[in-house]
């Protein structure tokens, strides 16, 4: 029992935790903000898999790493031009159409990694993103080391949560996203174009992901290697469920996932003679366990993975 | 400009649909084998060869096809009673360390005729038992199986690592984590001599005939075609819903079970972690390829295999990641999913 007590009152563990969250809330968010306008983004995983790659590869190549983290957004924005295109100008299936984007994304992301950088036994690195310390606030004790030692894109994730929770319920652009989702027929007679609406929701939120992806080549890790993600975007999808798509909650949803995720990982060395395995398998099952709680219960939009079609009912 | 749907769909459209999306596929793909400064037709060329060229290859992509065949036809059955199965890679994993426990045990002491249909049976259940869990997520507690089948996948792969780590570790292996080789005699017959090729391609074709017979000819078929087209409406016409459901859960998952079985039994005799280079991922776009028809399966899993195999060759020669088979058979999915939205539909001005 002390030494779980000893785990929550290390400083490391609360800082991990914002460092593991990190991708979780971009992706979250990303997905949050497609579904929200009646599109399920299923290419969430290729997308950053794509982001982490591309974004590590400019750096790679002389770009500072905002420049980086610039890159991988756009390049997320494409790939949700795609799926968008598919989608709802299409009315594509969106699980097949996304699942398609994320074995497209990955298989891309490898190949062009494997031109860029030729096979080595360390794979190269790049100077990270590094922690920056607030006036102030990071010399305050176990508080200080605990939240105010992280990389800037960590801090930035946290406020583009609490600003997208302001423009979902806050303005005339959050009505008309969320119009989108629920009944795209009203949006239009309320002079929407829910179209425009889902293309926007889509693009912006595939580059959410990518910038997810990419914070972990840029600042969780330094380098790239392939199957790094490794499901953190079918996580970030049924955190969305988890927070009943509420920005705030996705946030909390997070961080809470993180805390369980970065309280496993210490655990591991308190309890040594259970298969590691067992502890890895905690977030799948984890993320199993919050979709079968929280599926009856979250309010889905009314319109998510219906396509729209002008004149058609 | 806008979109129609057609009266009825052109015979000649919907049998062009896989050929025009695979061109369109390999044309796209075309662009990034030019950007990597490599001739595109000569790069293709040498995927044909590759696969084909000799004896060797050829049997090798026959190989490759068989339990892409199998995962192709889990996810077809499936994707027609729209239950979204995407743990087939999962599935595959659970039916091959079945195998590799129940064939390296006590039980191997039957003789192989009796052994082998029991293993292959084994193999199966295992499959069907891990796609019971989405299925019972959703009609218990409405959760959508796409995610909780995907994230099976993870939790399956790492259960097959902690087997291969402990109680199932080969102790010869010189500490590689790799489970116990199954018996000898459960190893499966070759189809030719000095190749890998096994009679599990005979049973996967065997497989995709029986599907298509099941689907075209019996109630089941006509109750998960009903279940995925309109579900309501397949309840007001007094078909079973939720038994249909876990009937066609038992058949897809069980197929991908039965794959990661034959391809233990066929071709590796032990289980590693990278025993399926994404078989189950691949699987669903063979099922799409095919247009979710059984006997189109066949086909796609040929093409799929070819594009690997192929690659291999083609990237040793030419110096082209081997990724390159993996990104065109990805884009053959996207383009195929266009491809059929315009058998149905036309653009009107």
């Amino acid at each position: 029992m002390s030494a779980f007590l000893d785990i929550i009152a290390s400083a490391g563990l609360w800082a991990a935790v914002l460092r593991i969250a990190t991708p979780l809330i971009f992706g979250t968010l990303g997905a949050l903000l497609s579904e929200r306008s009646g599109v399920l983004n299923l290419g969430i995983e290729g997308i950053m898999t794509f982001g982490a790659m591309i974004g590590w590869l400019a750096v790679f190549n002389g770009a500072d790493l905002w420049t980086g983290m610039l890159v991988a957004a756009l390049s997320g924005a494409l790939f949700g031009l795609v799926h968008a295109a598919m989608t709802v100008s299409l009315g594509l299936s969106q699980h097949v159409t996304g699942l398609g984007i994320t074995l497209f994304a990955s298989s891309l992301s490898y190949y062009i990694f494997r031109l860029a950088v030729p096979l080595a036994s360390t794979p190269p690195t790049v100077t990270p993103f590094q922690p920056i310390s607030v006036p102030g606030l990071s010399d305050l004790p176990f508080i200080g080391p605990a939240l105010f030692t992280q990389t800037l894109p960590t801090y930035l994730s946290i406020v583009i949560a609490l600003l997208l929770a302001y423009i979902v319920y806050r303005t005339p652009l959050g009505l008309a996203l969320r119009m989108s989702g629920e009944n795209p027929h009203a949006a239009e007679a309320q002079g929407v174009d829910p179209i425009k609406v889902r293309y926007g929701a889509i693009m912006a939120g595939s580059a959410l992901m990518a910038m997810g992806g990419a914070f972990l080549t840029l600042s969780a890790f330094n380098s790239f290697f392939p199957t790094m993600v490794q499901g953190r975007g079918w996580i970030c999808i049924a955190l969305v469920v988890f927070a009943s798509w509420r920005p705030g909650r996705a946030l909390f949803g997070a961080l809470l996932f993180a805390f369980f995720d970065a309280f496993q990982l210490r655990l591991q060395t308190v309890l040594g003679n259970v298969p590691y395995q067992i502890f890895l398998m905690m977030p799948y099952i984890l993320s199993i366990a919050a979709l079968a709680v929280m599926a009856r219960r979250a309010r889905v939009p009314q319109a998510l993975m219906q396509p729209y079609r002008r004149g058609e009912r | 400009m806008r979109l129609e749907r057609r009266e009825h769909r052109p015979l000649v459209l919907v049998v062009l649909s896989p050929i025009l999306a695979v061109v369109a596929a390999l044309a796209i793909a075309g662009i990034l084998i030019a950007a990597a400064g490599a001739p595109v037709l000569e790069a293709y060329g040498r995927i044909l060869t590759g696969a084909f060229g000799t004896r060797l290859a050829a049997t090798e992509t026959l190989t490759r096809a068989t339990p892409l065949m199998l995962t192709g036809l889990a996810a077809a059955v499936a994707f027609r009673a729209r239950l979204w199965n995407i743990g087939a890679e999962g599935q595959f994993y659970l039916g091959a360390i079945m195998v590799a426990a129940l064939g390296s045990s006590v039980l191997s002491s039957l003789p192989g005729p009796v052994l082998i249909p029991l293993l292959f049976a084994a193999g199966a259940i295992a499959g069907m038992a891990l796609m019971l869990v989405p299925l019972w997520l959703r009609l218990r507690f409405s959760v959508d199986e796409v995610v909780t089948s995907l994230l099976l996948n993870f939790v399956a792969v790492l259960f097959v690592s902690m087997m291969i780590d402990g109680p199932l570790k080969d102790p010869l292996a010189f500490g590689w984590p790799q489970s116990m080789p199954v018996a000898e005699h459960t190893l499966l017959p070759k189809l030719i001599e000095r190749s890998r090729l096994h009679i599990g391609l005979v049973v996967a074709i065997v497989a995709a005939l029986l599907v298509y017979l099941l689907q075209a000819r019996t109630v089941f078929g006509l109750q998960s075609r009903a279940a995925g087209l309109n579900p309501e409406g397949a309840v007001f016409a007094g078909v079973p819903l939720g038994r249909t459901l876990v009937k066609v859960t038992c058949l897809s998952g069980g197929l991908a079970g039965l794959a990661g079985a034959i391809e233990v039994m066929g071709v590796k005799s032990y289980v590693t972690t990278d025993l399926s280079p994404g078989y189950g991922y691949a699987g669903i776009i063979v099922a799409m390829l095919a247009n979710l028809n059984p006997l189109g399966v066949i086909a796609a899993a040929l093409f799929t295999a070819t594009m690997f195999v192929g690659a291999d060759g083609m990237s040793r020669a030419m110096g082209i990641p081997t990724y390159i088979a993996d990104v065109t058979v990805a884009l053959s999915l996207l383009t195929m999913l266009v491809a059929i939205f315009f058998t149905q539909y036309r653009i009107r001005r």
